[in-house]
């Protein structure tokens, strides 16, 4: 039984209808993920990233092979599986407590009463640090701020897997360093599996078990995947004049600029993560 | 150093508060000039223009007339109570002579005032307004959610949004005068005639800016809607609903505008009680005074509409989540 209980993407790939034909944004996609691992896929934009994170979302269903979650196959998005999205997609009407509180009534709703309801959502938005403005609106508080609501709303779900599609992409460096110290501390506490998104090699090194790293598109797949064997809690000062980190910050950046070197002409590129977004909005 | 950012300080907010008393100024003062000069070419322009109703109205005989239509109103007035006196006073001699005498009451019928004309086509752009309102948006709502429903319905609002309210007339009143037999009617047939005309004219700004709103609802917001599995009478209330609701208000208050132009035309042409049927008549009727007083509704019916799309738009910052629209 135990042994059930991990995420399997099993041979994902995935193909779009463009104007110009079909485009194969992912071929033979095969990773597992044991519980409680944290997991950062990193590449280059437009190599269908966050197509494999709304495919383990249900976001989008894979052309071929499938996602394993505990022994089920994810035919659809649902709250164990929380997404952080990039932008954070607060509901801009509700205050941070509402937006937070629409999530736990809605997981909850049959398990939880009133007043069980309304601490939860409390505690989660103490957990993000955001307890002094949970009565704002996301446009009367800084980007930073409500991407943490959006990480509360999310850990508010209980969710078994917390995907996280380049949660602090839009942030400033200082604001960033702080959300991932935060991120560290909470899963350490929750020991929840994560497979996030990021552009940042250092973000990838300091948070993950594992990095792993995709080859570009059209037909993008998993090039190499490095394990991170970085005692915890780790501490991003200690680290910046470590050798294993450093050994590790090189080893992916010989894979992005070196193996998988982005050619393409930059129209081209942008023309492919508009073609896979297209989708997504289509199912929606 | 303290003296100098002291100065600069004041200086700066001297410099704004002047700003503002500037703005403040341009706010009031170019209204008011644009005003005078349009006052000033109506009264030097009707003085030249002479028609068979004697001399185009300038804006002193038009204030004349709206005093005079205010003193009609009170004069109207003071004679419907007198005669609901006369009538209680007799009533109350034939009881006293006669206890078996059950006294009738009759109601006074005496020719509408400009002011009730004012009223009845208020009640009746509400009433067809609501009822556009009440059939537009819930449909708006189904058709911007549902591809499939809005290719369907699309070539039938296409094909009816852009008929004029007077082709729908004759055959709303039919339909009406058809449909709508009863021995005590609760509504006149006039009413109903007029109310149907302006909710079929202006349902299409309301039904489409909806379909549109809702199909616009950012898919990011709509993916979290789909990870909590809203079901789908949430996911239109918290999400859909709120998203869309400027686009329903810029359509309501689009259809608001046709309604009150539509009303008008309808009662002139229908000769349905309204400020419509008041312009008509006084076209009819012919008499020195009919062309000024036809001014004073022109106005009148412009006042109207202005202060119904005032009131939409204070509405909508009430309702309205996104409080920095900006609103026109």
């Amino acid at each position: 039984m135990q042994a059930k209980k991990n995420l399997t993407l099993s041979d994902v790939s995935i193909e779009f209808d463009t104007a110009s034909g079909t485009f194969q944004a992912l071929q033979g996609v095969n990773l597992t993920i044991e519980p409680g691992e944290f997991v950062s896929l990193i590449g280059h934009s437009g190599c269908g990233k966050s197509t494999v994170l709304n495919i383990v979302a249900g976001l989008l269903q894979a052309t071929t092979g499938g996602v394993i979650l505990n022994g089920r196959e994810v035919n659809e998005p649902g709250p164990e599986r929380a997404v952080v999205f990039q932008n954070h997609s607060l509901l801009p009407w509700l205050t941070a407590y509402q937006n937070v509180e629409l999530a736990v009534k809605q997981v909850f709703r049959s398990t939880k009463s009133k007043a069980e309801i309304h601490d939860w959502v409390e505690f989660n938005l103490e957990r993000v640090h955001m307890a002094h403005a949970m009565h704002k609106r996301p446009d009367e508080i800084s980007g930073g701020m409500k991407q943490r609501v959006g990480i509360a709303r999310a850990l508010a779900m209980q969710p078994q897997v917390l995907l996280m599609d380049e949660p602090f992409g839009a942030l400033d460096a200082l604001t960033r360093a702080h959300l991932q110290d935060s991120l560290m501390e909470i899963q350490a506490d929750l020991n929840c599996t994560v497979i996030m998104i990021t552009h940042d090699v250092d973000e990838a090194v300091l948070l993950s078990d594992r990095i792993v790293m995709m080859t570009n598109g059209p037909s993008a797949t998993i090039g190499e995947i490095l394990p991170i064997e970085l005692e915890r809690p780790r501490n991003r000062i200690e680290l910046a004049d470590d050798t294993q980190y450093n050994g590790y910050r090189h080893q992916v950046l010989r894979f992005l600029y070196e193996k998988q070197r982005k050619v393409e002409p930059i129209k081209a590129r942008a023309g492919s993560k508009s073609a896979a977004e297209l989708e997504v909005r289509k199912t929606a | 150093m303290n003296i100098i950012s002291l100065s600069r300080l004041s200086v700066s907010s001297l410099s704004f508060s002047d700003m503002s008393v500037k703005s403040a100024a341009r706010a009031l003062f170019l209204p008011l000039i644009g005003l005078t000069v349009f006052l000033m070419i109506w009264h030097v322009g009707a003085s030249r223009i002479d028609t068979s109703l004697g001399q185009f109205p300038g804006p002193v005989q038009v204030y004349e007339q709206s005093q005079a239509l205010i003193g009609d109103h009170q004069r109207e007035r003071a004679r419907e109570q007198a005669f609901y006196e006369r009538q209680e006073a007799r009533n109350a001699d034939r009881v006293a002579k006669d206890p078996n005498y059950v006294a009738k009451i009759r109601t006074y019928t005496g020719k509408p005032t400009f002011f009730d004309q004012i009223g009845t086509s208020l009640i009746t752009v509400l009433a067809g307004f609501i009822l556009a309102a009440v059939i537009a948006i819930p449909l708006g709502i189904c058709i911007g959610l549902s591809e499939s429903l809005y290719s369907a319905l699309n070539p039938i609002i296409q094909l009816f949004k852009p008929v004029s309210p007077l082709a729908w007339l004759p055959l709303v009143t039919m339909l009406v005068s058809a449909l709508y037999v009863s021995p005590d009617p609760l509504f006149a047939k006039s009413f109903l005639t007029s109310l149907f005309t302006v909710a079929l004219c202006c349902l299409w700004p309301t039904l489409i800016n909806t379909a549109v709103g809702v199909s616009a609802v950012s898919p990011d917001l709509t993916n979290v809607s789909k990870v909590l599995r809203l079901p789908w009478s949430v996911h239109v209330r918290r999400i859909v609903l709120p998203s869309s609701i400027p686009m329903i208000f810029t359509g309501l208050r689009l259809s608001l505008g046709i309604a009150w132009m539509v009303l008008i035309a309808a009662e002139m042409l229908a000769q349905n009680p309204g400020l419509g049927k008041f312009v008509w008549d006084e076209f009819q009727n012919g008499s020195s005074n009919s062309l000024a007083r036809i001014m004073v509704a022109v106005l009148v019916i412009g006042l109207i509409g202005f202060g119904l799309d005032r009131i939409m738009l204070m509405i909508q910052r009430k309702v309205s989540w996104d409080k920095t629209a900006v609103t026109r």
